[in-house]
This record gives structure tokens, sequence and C-alpha cells, in this order.
């Protein structure tokens, strides 16, 4: 059997597993971060900016380094100093070597020879385009020292917390207040009437006994016509929620399962802004989507293997870098010695979003004709740590779109025919979806 | 008032005394009732402490569990690739072009593939040469998917890796050369310059090696013919469509005749062009296809065949031939096909069948003094090299113990050979057998070693199809067992480290390519070349035979060969389904319904109706309308088998037919074993026998999905006209539009005047149509499965077919003509008058003519404008689209099956049961390989709800998008359906008739262009163009 395949699925015969609903957390938890300031060391002799050396690091340096942790290339905190102690190597080594590599290891440099034969073989690229100030620059930057990890402020919680539970403790006590006053209200009525057949036995008048009166549901069950009304009340209320109950079978609405790994589209979409045609790059062109191979997960994960964004006690640090490490034995991947040691494991995402088998519906006609943002169906993805089904995906919720949404006709050669002689017929400037024959039966289903 | 009447209940109760009755008043059941029995036995009842009670509780809980559980849907999960192949895009279908050679079937194909699955096989449009897939071709691609392959090589049903497959037969071939013995291949014809030379190189490290090319059903005689004459093995290549007159003695060229393919070219000149269409006399003695398609059929025996084609050749080509005389009839026919093809010279051509040298010669030379330009020298046909002799040499020296090693691959001898218990008893005394095979077959269970051999789809290879035309094979899918090729252990074998791609490349490279690139050849699946490769000559060991070539000896040898003291003669043919039988476990063929007899799951011998009436064989129908039959018994030269009996309207007086590719007994599953064996009367590769018959009675129960043979005078279906009309009268004459009254005024059923329904407006956008031309149609089949692949139309079953529970949303009804003609049928129908008249003459017009007319015509869904289907259904399933395909909802439909009953086309098909996933339909929906073929855009239906052909919805809708998502408007000819593409004949067209350059907007104002029962007003979108036959004699 050809392994391979893409979006197998598999039926499981077992139940759905029950929707987890974590609620997010509606207190954002207030941290304060300790921003230890950069100092620059006083054993550089010439002093460069480590703020312009950060972003001079990140455009050249960061596909391959990494401050703490070996990569591609070697991790670079304090190389200056460290090629200093260890090689007796000045700065106009690392300007020699960071300028034209290939040229020194060529030269029978010994050092270039022995980090060369290190990685493998492996040149650095050189940039000759960076000067000597840029390099001190970027050298500033490597001297930085390790910041702190953040560390969420344990101090402010509290005060989280008891914003919260004020808003409650209002609450109970209006409800509070409003109890009381009904049992004060039930106990001023229970004394008047006492005080009133007191009255009444003082003046001699005869109270009428309750036990001869009919009790209230004798009368009710003898009235036919209550009976009746309220006999047909409860078989329609009960009808209606029969209904209710059937017309929800198979909506999975809100459908949010646990995934193998933890992938927050919060981080990927949201706060990194990735577009979601990176990754489900089929939707422009195919029927699916798409769930991204391991591959694509890895052009990122290869040089990033730690979180170090917002963290919650829920989703800390640990967590995060625990699932990309899932990521990593999935895929395959030794960080250690960064290269891929097996063929890896495909991971088994339990689907969200299921149309029934007879629906055909056709991503790129909607993304790449149609230009609608994926959010229009899939809702803030880009806000959603755990992804859930935003739409109900019945027929009604795609009817009503198609009955309210204009045709993209723009530059669309395709279009320009039938949409002017359609627009013609219809008398209409746009002509919606449903217009264009987007409600025949045929167009879903076949 | 109180009776005193006794009433008696047996005469038992005369009898005061009578025990029986004193019994049966105690008991109503005089026997005990062995409760026991489905019960179980006492003691287990007794231990066991569930109580009825208990069993009711158990019942209604795991009901409600069962229902409660049904409310919530599985979890499904989505499994992406680690690494994703970049060529692979999910969702979106790639196309490969290969070329299937599997020794029968030579055909360059597209093949089109989904997240790595090949699903379809297409026709090759780049292709020059082969270019088109036949029924077979189309079906071959679930071949791949077959559960029973074998999954890895065995010795003696032991599993074995390769490694000790390759040294323990590198050891035993270097002993059978060390002891002196023959190492002998037997292979199909490859047609393949790799692999010859890869055997040469085999034959140079092994020295005794002998190459045995076996043709199942041989083609020796033609190749014997064409070598004697041309110094070359190899078939006589034609091009119908430069020949305005054929005849054909013999020869079904429009079935599988010296390798098929012909039909495409044969129908180029089928259609009237400019008052012109070509003339087709075919002499036959079974009804065949190309029978079918004649302009004039002349049924005969074989020994008449061969007089016939003695006597074409003297009044063609001249000089006297003393020959026995025929019936008048046949001798006139004959003579007019002389003078046709005289007048006609360099544009007609002479075919023949009949495999005798002489025969082959004789219509070589008539064409040679013809100067026919459609017989084309310069590229002759590769595809059928082998020889008869070199394997009854074969099977003689194994049982005589010379041959050390055995070989074999793409062949079956055990199941194709007529003498297979020689050749079982020779294969004992060989020392190493090894046969290459795909199944657990009747050869390959007998060998030493199960080579498991991949499917087409997953190998390599390079096949010149013709002359200097060839053919890349390239894998569409990774192997899905432990497999390999027989070129791969060649390699081996000899030494070579290289993989069979490398070495093809290297080839290419150095002989054929002639410095063009291999990755376009390899691209576009076909490479014309400047140069030819030499055919290897797999004939050396065979004494050559002296032919008389010099002119007219031959036919004078043919004509005194005629011994005709046989009672029946048998012609043995194949079926365009079936083939020689290799893809026998194939469901689709399976359920194929024969062009002809419209029965699937079945061979039978076909017998005229006068023959059988004499021999008392009967087909009769049962009370549900299928076919049942008696049996016969066929005996050639002691051989007896038997065989149910068919009666073929059409079929020469003293000539029974019988289909290879049936019977088999290995390899295949139990409801795929059907038939039988005709290789087992192939006796010295005659596949015409002298036999005896005899009537063994019995009833056997075939499966046919037409149970009427006659058009009964109804023209409207069939529309027909004869060339001479059609150029000399007006339309209204052969092609007239029914007429209805209107406040007594005939007006034409197409006006809106007479029309119950408002008229949608469809002019805005697409408005598909489908136009079928009657006259190009072969009836070949292709379309239908193409029209299986692509919509996952299911395999039903014989017995279900018998139900008429078929499932195919195309088919192609075969109508046999009464009287003559079809005309002829029309006018007795016009003239009936009276009852007694209507009562005698209609019933006479249900049994076909002994030669009739034959039409075919193909009908699907007519997507109806006003559709009759539409108006029924109670759910509002069935829909009508603005692009004038009738859509079908399965998910809306609650299969009340109105539609069906209202549709005047009985096109709609419901589905009995549920056909996939279900063991008690056992062909390939119910297991995970042979769903890997399903059409992941169409929707699998499920029981109880009716189908119908969409249009290939799915790709017009396909097509659309790719346009929007293009930005560009459709060009004419994007626009295909799944029967329309596979059409290589240009029968079907399908496009947008408000595109009114289309070819299909022309087609409909074409005077040809009739709808199918246009009387009932039904507006179909479905055209039919009138069929036409060229009477004019000369």
């Amino acid at each position: 059997m050809k392994k391979s395949y893409q979006s197998l699925e598999v039926n499981l015969t077992n139940n759905m597993i029950q929707v987890i609903y974590r609620k997010l957390t509606s207190n954002i938890l207030h941290f304060g971060f300790v921003i230890l300031l950069t100092f620059t060391t006083s054993l550089s002799a010439q002093e460069g900016d480590p703020a312009k050396g950060k972003s001079l690091f990140n455009a050249n340096c960061a596909a391959c380094h990494t401050l703490d942790k070996k990569m591609t290339g070697p991790s670079l905190r304090n190389v200056e100093q460290r090629l200093a102690d260890d090689e007796g190597l000045d700065r106009e080594w690392i300007y020699a070597w960071i300028k034209n590599s290939a040229g020194m290891i060529k030269s029978g440099d010994a050092y270039a020879n022995k980090i060369y034969n290190e990685y493998s073989g492996a040149a650095m690229t050189a940039f000759p385009q960076l000067s000597n100030e840029d390099i001190d620059n970027i050298l500033a930057y490597t001297a930085e020292e390790k910041k702190a990890p953040p560390v969420p402020d344990t101090d402010a919680v509290p005060t989280g917390d008891a914003a919260g539970t004020s808003g409650g403790v209002s609450n109970e006590i209006i409800l509070g207040a409003l109890a009381i006053l009904f049992i004060l209200l039930a106990a001023g009525l229970f004394l008047v009437n006492k005080t009133l057949r007191r009255f009444a036995s003082a003046q001699g008048i005869e109270v009428e006994d309750d036990s001869k009166r009919t009790p209230l549901w004798k009368a009710f069950v003898k009235n036919q016509f209550l009976m009746l009304v309220t006999a047909i009340f409860f078989l329609l209320a009960s009808a209606y929620f029969v209904f209710g109950y059937f017309m929800q079978i198979g909506i999975d609405q809100g459908y949010q399962p646990i995934q193998e790994i933890h992938f927050s589209h919060k981080i990927h979409a949201g706060d990194n802004k990735i577009d979601c045609k990176y990754c489900h790059s089929s939707a422009r062109v195919s029927k699916t989507s798409g769930i991204p191979s391991l591959n694509v997960c890895m052009n990122c994960h290869k040089s990033i293997y730690e979180y170090n964004g917002e963290t919650t006690p829920e989703y800390s640090k640990e967590f995060y870098d625990g699932e990309i490490k899932k990521l990593y034995d999935a895929a395959g991947w030794s960080d250690e010695d960064q290269k891929y040691v097996n063929e890896g494991t495909p991971v088994k995402w339990t689907r969200i979003h299921n149309l029934p088998d007879f629906v055909y519906y056709n991503h790129s006609q909607h993304v790449s004709v149609a230009g609608l943002e994926c959010q229009t169906c899939h809702g803030p993805v880009e806000e959603m740590e755990i992804m859930y089904q935003h739409a109900p995906l019945t027929m009604g919720w795609c009817i009503e779109c198609h009955r309210t949404t204009n045709v993209n006709v723009k530059d669309n050669a395709y279009y320009t025919k039938i949409h002017e002689e359609l627009s013609k017929k219809y008398g209409v400037d746009k002509l919606t979806v449903a217009q264009m024959g987007g409600l025949e039966c045929g167009k879903c289903h076949y | 008032m109180s009776s005193n009447k006794k009433y008696w209940k047996s005469v038992e109760e005369l009898n005061e005394n009578s025990s029986i009755v004193e019994a049966l008043k105690q008991n109503e059941f005089v026997n005990e009732i062995p409760t026991d029995e489905f019960l179980g036995d006492k003691e287990t009842l007794e231990e066991t402490s569930t109580t009825r009670r208990d069993f009711l509780k158990y019942v209604g809980f795991s009901t409600a569990a069962a229902s409660l559980a049904a409310c919530e849907g599985p979890v499904k999960k989505a499994i992406p690739y680690v690494v994703q192949p970049t060529e692979i895009i999910p969702g979106v279908a790639n196309y490969y072009a290969t070329t299937i050679a599997d020794g029968f079937d030579f055909a360059s194909v597209l093949v089109k593939t989904r997240e790595g699955r090949p699903i379809k096989i297409e026709n090759n449009a780049l292709a020059i040469t082969n270019g088109n897939a036949n029924a077979r071709v189309n079906a071959s691609v679930l071949g791949l998917y077959d559960s029973l392959r074998v999954q890895g090589p065995s010795k003696a049903g032991e599993a074995i890796s390769w490694d000790t497959f390759n040294s323990e037969t590198s050891q035993a071939l270097t002993s059978a050369v060390a002891a002196n013995k023959d190492i002998v291949l037997l292979t199909q014809t490859f047609a393949s310059p790799s692999t010859s030379k890869l055997i040469s190189e085999f034959k140079e490290k092994y020295g005794n090696v002998r190459h045995v090319v076996y043709d199942a059903v041989s083609e020796s005689a033609a190749l014997d013919a064409y070598q004697a004459k041309y110094n070359e093995r190899a078939l006589a290549n034609y091009d119908f469509s430069k020949a305005m007159t054929i005849v054909s003695v013999g020869a079904d060229f429009l079935g599988d005749w010296q390798g098929g393919g012909f039909d495409s070219g044969y129908s180029k000149n089928r259609v009237p062009d400019h008052g012109k269409m070509s003339r087709h006399i075919q002499f036959e003695s079974n009804m065949s296809l190309t029978g079918a398609n004649a302009d004039k059929r002349v049924p005969l025996t074989p020994s008449q065949q061969k007089t016939a084609l003695a006597k074409l050749y003297s009044q063609v080509v001249g000089g006297s031939v003393s020959a026995q005389d025929l019936p008048a009839h046949i001798e006139d026919a004959i003579s007019k096909a002389a003078s046709q093809l005289k007048k006609a010279g360099s544009n007609g051509i002479v075919v023949t069948g009949i495999q005798d040298v002489n025969a082959q010669t004789v219509a070589l030379e008539i064409n040679e003094y013809l100067n026919s330009k459609a017989f084309d020298k310069a590229t002759p046909n590769k595809t059928r090299q082998g020889s008869d002799k070199a394997v009854a040499k074969l099977v003689a020296d194994m049982k005589a113990g010379t041959v050390g090693a055995i070989i074999m691959s793409g062949v079956n001898p055990m199941y194709t050979l007529s003498n297979a218990s020689d050749f079982a008893e020779g294969l004992k005394k060989v020392d190493l057998s090894v046969a290459f095979s795909l199944k657990v077959d009747e050869t390959s269970s007998l060998t030493n070693y199960i080579a498991a051999a991949p499917h087409y789809l997953e190998s390599w290879g390079d096949v010149e199809i013709k002359k200097g035309h060839y053919a890349l094979t390239q894998p569409t899918i990774r192997p899905l067992f432990n497999t390999k090729q027989f070129q791969d252990a060649l390699l081996k074998w000899t030494g070579n480290d290289a993989s069979y791609h490398d070495y093809i490349k290297e080839a290419w490279g150095t002989t054929i390519l002639g410095g063009s690139s291999f990755n376009k050849a390899l691209h576009d699946g076909t490479f014309v070349g400047a140069i030819a490769t030499e055919t290897e000559d797999t004939t050396e060991i065979v004494e050559s035979e002296e032919v008389e070539t010099p002119s007219g000896n031959a036919a004078r040898a043919l004509a005194a060969s005629v011994t005709s003291d046989s009672e029946f003669e048998l012609t043995l043919y194949t079926k365009i389904g079936m083939g020689d039988g290799q893809q026998a476990n194939n469901p689709w063929l399976q359920e194929f319904p024969d062009p002809l007899t419209r029965t699937s799951w079945d061979n039978y011998l076909t017998v005229s109706k006068v023959d059988a009436d004499a021999l008392g064989l009967v087909n009769t129908h049962v009370a549900t309308g299928a076919l049942n039959s008696n049996y016969a018994n066929v005996t050639a030269n002691g051989t007896t088998i038997k065989v149910p009996v068919m009666i073929q309207p059409g079929q020469a007086k003293g000539t029974v037919g019988l289909a290879f590719g049936y019977g088999k007994t290995l390899g295949l599953k139990e409801e795929m074993q059907t038939g039988v064996n005709a290789y087992a009367l192939y006796q010295g590769f005659n596949n015409v026998q002298s036999v005896t018959i005899e009537s063994a009675g019995g009833e056997h129960e075939f499966a046919s999905v037409q149970l009427h043979n006659t058009l009964m005078g109804r023209g409207d279906i069939v529309k027909e006209t004869t060339l001479e009309i059609f150029n000399t009268k007006d339309k209204k004459h052969w092609n007239a539009i029914p007429v209805v009254s209107l406040n007594h005024v005939e007006t034409p059923v197409t006006s809106p005047d007479v029309d119950l329904w408002d008229e949608f407006d469809r002019s805005i956008g697409h408005h598909f149509n489908l136009s079928v031309d009657l006259n190009a149609c072969t009836g070949c089949g292709a379309c239908v499965i193409a029209c299986h692949a692509e919509n996952n139309v299911p395999v039903v079953g014989k017995e279900e077919v018998r139900r008429s529970r078929d499932m195919h949303w195309l088919r192609i009804d075969r109508y046999y003509s009464s009287e003559e003609s079809f005309e002829g049928d029309n006018d007795k129908k016009d003239n009936i008058s009276g009852l007694g008249s209507s009562l005698s003459e209609f019933s006479e017009m249900e049994n076909a003519s002994a030669n009739p007319q034959v039409a075919f015509q193909p009908v699907m869904c007519q997507h109806c404008n006003h559709a009759p289907c539409e108006t029924v259904c109670p759910v509002a399933a069935t829909s009508h689209g603005r692009q004038g395909q009738n859509h079908m909802a399965y998910n809306r439909c609650v299969g009340t099956r109105y539609c069906a009953n209202n549709c005047p086309y009985k096109v709609r098909r419901f589905n009995w049961f549920l056909y996939n996933g279900n063991d008690e339909f056992d062909y390939y929906m119910n297991d995970d390989l042979g769903r890997m073929v399903l059409n992941p855009d169409v929707v699998v239906r499920s029981r109880g709800v009716m189908e119908k052909c969409s249009m290939c919805i799915q790709m017009t809708q396909k097509t659309i998008l790719d346009a929007k998502r293009d930005g560009r408007e459709i060009k004419d000819g994007e626009f295909q359906t799944a029967c329309s593409a596979a059409c290589s004949n240009g029968a079907m067209s399908f496009g947008d008739i408000n595109d009114k350059s289309s070819k299909v907007a022309k087609l409909k104002e074409d005077n040809r262009m009739y709808h199918l029962l246009e009387s009932v007003g039904t507006k179909p979108n479905v055209q039919y163009q009138t069929k036409v036959r060229n009477t004019t004699e000369a």
C-alpha cells in the first residue's frame, strides 16, 4: 500500500470525544515583566550599539545562529569573549571571517578550518555587505547578558482575582437583599392575615374553613378547558424541544477537540500574523484547504525551538516548548544534531470541520475566485488558542450566505459576459451568488 | 337454526377406531416439534441464567444504546504527510502518460491520479498511435487494486525474499547451463526494444537461451504471411480513415482483430461528409461488432469464407481459381464487392481474419494490387509476435526433458493452451520454473517460484507499438506490494546493477531518441522516431515452411484447402469486454454487457435460430423476463465441453461461436468464475474448429441487460436512412419532426404552442448538450466503463443483473431488425390493419431476422428541459439546473422511485442495496484496496436512493472553476463528460450550445439531429444524429 496519504480520513467507530470547552480565561492576568535593561560590557574595546546589532542579527544571522543554542551554526553569546579566551583570536579575525569565511578556510587558517570541519563542511555565507561598524553592533548585541526567563508576576494575580470576585459579590448582595425583602414581605403578609383573623374572631365573624373549599389543583383538574390548554401547551413545548434536539444532531458548532499537538492559531495567525494560506496553501487551488505537512512547520521551527511570547499559568513556556518538542519528534528532527534523524510519524489531527460526504465544497472557489477571508467561515481564528468550529456548517447557513453575497466579478474575464447579461435580466447592479445559480442542488450535491 | 351437518375432514374419520383421528384430536402436531434443533440442546438451555425477560431487557437496552450512539458523529482523523511531495496538491488530480502493453492490449493512455492513486484511464491525445483506450484498457485500473494479487515472491507457496529468489534462481540457471539444457523465456508479446536488448544480453550470458513469444489468441498466420512477403515479423497496418470501400472476410477489425485499435480510423469515414461516406461489406459467420456496423453483411461459414476470399481475389486481381460454387446470394455479393473494390481502386481495402497463411497472403496481395492507401507498409504493427510452432515445439521439448529452466512472464499457458495437460506434464520435467505473475493462477500455481509481478501502472517499460512509433510506460504509484518486474530480474541475472528505468533511459538515449529529450518523451508518453529498432527474431528455431507467394498461388492454395465435411464449424472469438481473459477478475468487465448479446457475466455458444430449432436448443424467458437457456455439448477432436446456448440472429447457418476469456478457475473471486474455458477447443491455435453439437438439456441462467431485441418498427427511436435518400431528399422525408394536431392544424411538437410547460430562458451562461452520432458509434463500450470509473457506479453481480437491477448510467442499446432492414420493419408496421393482422404481425416483429440489420444507441439520462421525473418527485430531490443538467440530490432522495416510473427513457437506476462496504457484494467496493479506485469528487450512493447520469457535472463544474480561477473564458472542447472523453470514434461530442461556435451547437443545427422520443415533448439536452447506411451497390 502506498503509505503517503494526505488527509487520509479514518472513521473511528468509537463515540465522539466529548467536546471540551476550555473556557478562555476571561480575566487576563496581568504580568509584570522585569525587564533587564541592556548594559554594555566594559570589556569591549570598541563600543557598539546593541539595539542596532539586534536588528542586524535578526536580519542576517538568525537563520543559522542563535545566541544560546547551537543550530546550523554555533551559538554566538559572548562569541568575541570566548574566541579571545579560548583561541586567542581578536576582532579582526571575526571581521575577516564574517566577510569571507570561504577565503579564510582556503587560506589555511587553523581555527577557520577547524570550525568548518566541525560543522561537517558547511561553509558560512559571506557577508561582504556588513561594515566593521555593523559587526561591532552585532558583537555588542551578542555580548549582552542573558535575559532572565520571563516569570509571571505572581503579585499581579491576586489583584486580578479580587477584581473578578468583586463583581460577583455585588450581584450576590443585590440578590441577598431581594431575598430578605421577599422574606420580610411574606412575614408581613402572614402577620396581617393573623391579625385580621384575630379581629374577625373577636367580632364574631365566622371565617370559612379552608378544608370545605375545593383545592386549587382539583378545580384545575376538573376544568376540562384548562386541562386541554395545558395539555396542548405541554405537547407543543415538548415538540419544540424534541425538534430542537433533533435539529442539532450532526451540527458540531463549537466542536473543539484536543489535538495530539497543541497548535495555537492565536500565536501563529494572531501574534505572528502568518498568512493562513502560507500553511494552508492548497486552499488557493484545491477543494481542500489542506492540513500542512510537517515539512511546512519545520520551515520555521527549525530555528524556532522555544516559545518566547506571552504565557499564562495554563499555557506556560515549558508547555509550549514541550509542544514544539512533540513536533520535532513527529517530524523526525533532532534538535541537538540539527538534522533529520528518522522518517518521523505523521500527526493524527482530529478533523474539526466535517462536511458530510454528499456535499462538494471547494476552497479555491471561495478563497481564490470569491476572495473571501478565511475568517468569514472559520471565525476569529487569530484569537483561537484552541481551534474550534465557528460556523454551524448547515445547509441553511451556506444558502443564507449565497443569497446575500455578491459575486466577485472584478477583473475576471470569465464573468464579464454572463454578469452583464444576467444583471440586465434581473435588473440589478450586482448579482448575488444565488442569482448566478448558486442555489441549484447540483452545484454542491453530486 | 343449528345444523346437524357433519363436515368430514378425511376418509379416515369414517373409521371409528382410527388411531390417527384420535391422535389428531389430542395433538395438533402429531410429531413433536424439534425445538432442540433451533433452540439448542436442553442442557445448555437449562444451565443458562438468561431468562426470556432478561433477553428482552438486553435487546431493549442495546437498541436504545445503539440509537443514542447514532446521535453522535464519529471522530474523523486527518493525517497529513510528514514531507509532502511537491507535485501533489491534495484535491487536485495529476495526469501521467503511460502505456499499457499486457500482451493483448497495447495503448498509450493518460492516467488520472488523485493523492498518488491512479483512479482513471483516459485517452492520450498526444499519441499518434493507439492513443485510444478501449473498454478493457479503461477497466485495467481496477486490476491494480485487485485484492487477489500476489503480494511477494514465493517458492512452493512459501513467501521468500527477493534476495533468496535471485540467488536461488541464478544458481539454478547456472546449473541448467552446466547440464547443457535449454533455458526458455516464455513471454507475452512485449514489443519492447529495451526488453529485446535485455533478452539478447541474457542469451549472451547463458548461451542456451530460447525466447518463445506466446500470444494466447494467436495471429501467427498473419505474421507468417507478412514475414514471408515483407521479410518482417509484424502485422499489416491499416489506416481505415483512408479507405472508402472496405471488404472484410471474417475480420472483426472493430474488435480485437490483429491487436485492435482500428475503430477510430474507421469511424472517420462513417459520418457522411459532403454526401460521401465509406462502404463496408462484411463476410462473416459469427455476428461480430464489425458485422453489426457493416452496410452489408453476408453470413457464411468459415470454409465458405476461404472460397469467397479466393473468388474475390480472382475477380479483383484476375487469374482463375478453381473453387467450389457458393450459394447464389453469396456469389452475387462477392462479385458486387469485387466490382466496388475495383471501382474504388486505391481507396479500397480487403482484410481477413481467417487464420491461414494463404488467406492472409491473399488479402495482402489484393491490397498490394489495389495499391490501397489504407495499407501502411512503412509502419507495420508489432503488437503480436507470437509463433505457434515455437510454442508447440517448446511443449514437445519440455516433455522430452531437454528444457532445464523455464521463465514465464505475462502468459498463462495452463489456462490458454488447448493441450494444457501436456504443458503440465512437461513442466514437471523442468528443473527450474518461474512465473512472473500478478496472480496465483493456473500456471503460476504449478511453478517452483512465483515472482510477484507489478501491474503496468507500477512498472517501467517501453513499447514499439508500430515500427518507429514508440511509447513509454512509467509507474503512476509506488508498488503496492513487494513486486519486481521481469526485466529487473533479467538485469539481476545478467549481473547488471542498473534499474530498469536507467536501462531504458540509456537504451533510448543511444538508439531511439536521436538527440530528443527523454523527459519530453516520458511526458508525452510517445515518441515517433526516425530509427526503427530491429525486431528480435523469435522464429529462428522454426524450420520455415515454404509459403507460396507467386501471384495467384496463394489464392489457389486457399481455395483448394477448403474442406466442408464437418457438421458444424465453430469460430472462437474474443469479446470486446473480456478479451483473452487476463482481466477475468475485473468486476467492471464481467458486468460489462456484450454489445451484441447484451449479456454480462457469461460466455455461451452462439447458434443460429435454424440450427437451434434443429438441435432442440431453446432460449426461454422466465417470469421476471430474465433469459434462460439449455446447454449443448460441443465436441472437437474428442474434447467435449458443455456450454450454454445463445440464439444469435445473424449467425451463419451451420456455424457456432464461442468466446475466449471465461472459465478461469484460479486467481479470481468465486463470483468472477463465470462461463466455460473455450481455449480447450483452441486446438492447433486454429480459431475455426469443426465440431459436433448435441443438446445437453439443463437450464442455464443468463444475466442480460436487454431482453427485447427488435424496434417493432418504431423508427423514432433509432432514426435511419440510406445515403441515397440522405443525399437526394429533404430532411422531412428522413428526419421529420413529429406533429400533433392543434386546432386541427398539424403543429410540430417542438413548437411552444403545443407545450404544457413554460420555457425557461437558458440563453445566458452555459447550456450543455451532448450529441451522439449513431454513424460514428461502433458500440465498443469504452464509454460505459469510463462512466463506471468516473462516477463510482457500483457492480451489482449476476443475480442482480438478472433482476434488471444493473446500475449502468450509460447503456448501449442494440436493436435488430425483424425484416431484412429496419426500413422493412417500418413498412410492415405501417401496413398492419385490423386486429388479426396486428396480433400476428406484431408478434412476428418481436423476432429478429436471420440476418438482421443492427443499430447501436448509447442511452444515458437525456437531461430533459421538460423532465417528467422532476415533476413527480415528492421531495424535490431531482431538479433542473440552468446549465441544462438534470440534478439529482442523493441526500434528499427518499426512494419512492416515481421518477424512474415516469422516465420515458428508463435511465434512472435505483440502489436496491448498499453496494459499498457490503460483503454480500464482494467485487471491489468492499475492501480497502478496491475502494482506492473511487473518484473522491463523486458521492458513493447508499441504499434506497435513485441515481442516474449527471452529465458529469463534477467535470463541467471543474472546468468552470478552473476558468474562473484563471479569469478567462472557456474555449470549445474544454467541456467534457467521461463518455465523450472516452469516445475515440468521435461519436460523442459535448459542449455548450450557447457558445454558437462550438461543435455541439453546430451539431444541434445539423439536419441529422433528432431527439429520442421527440413526440413525448421532453426537450432533451442529449441529441442523436440519424444513422445513415451506405446501401449503394456498385
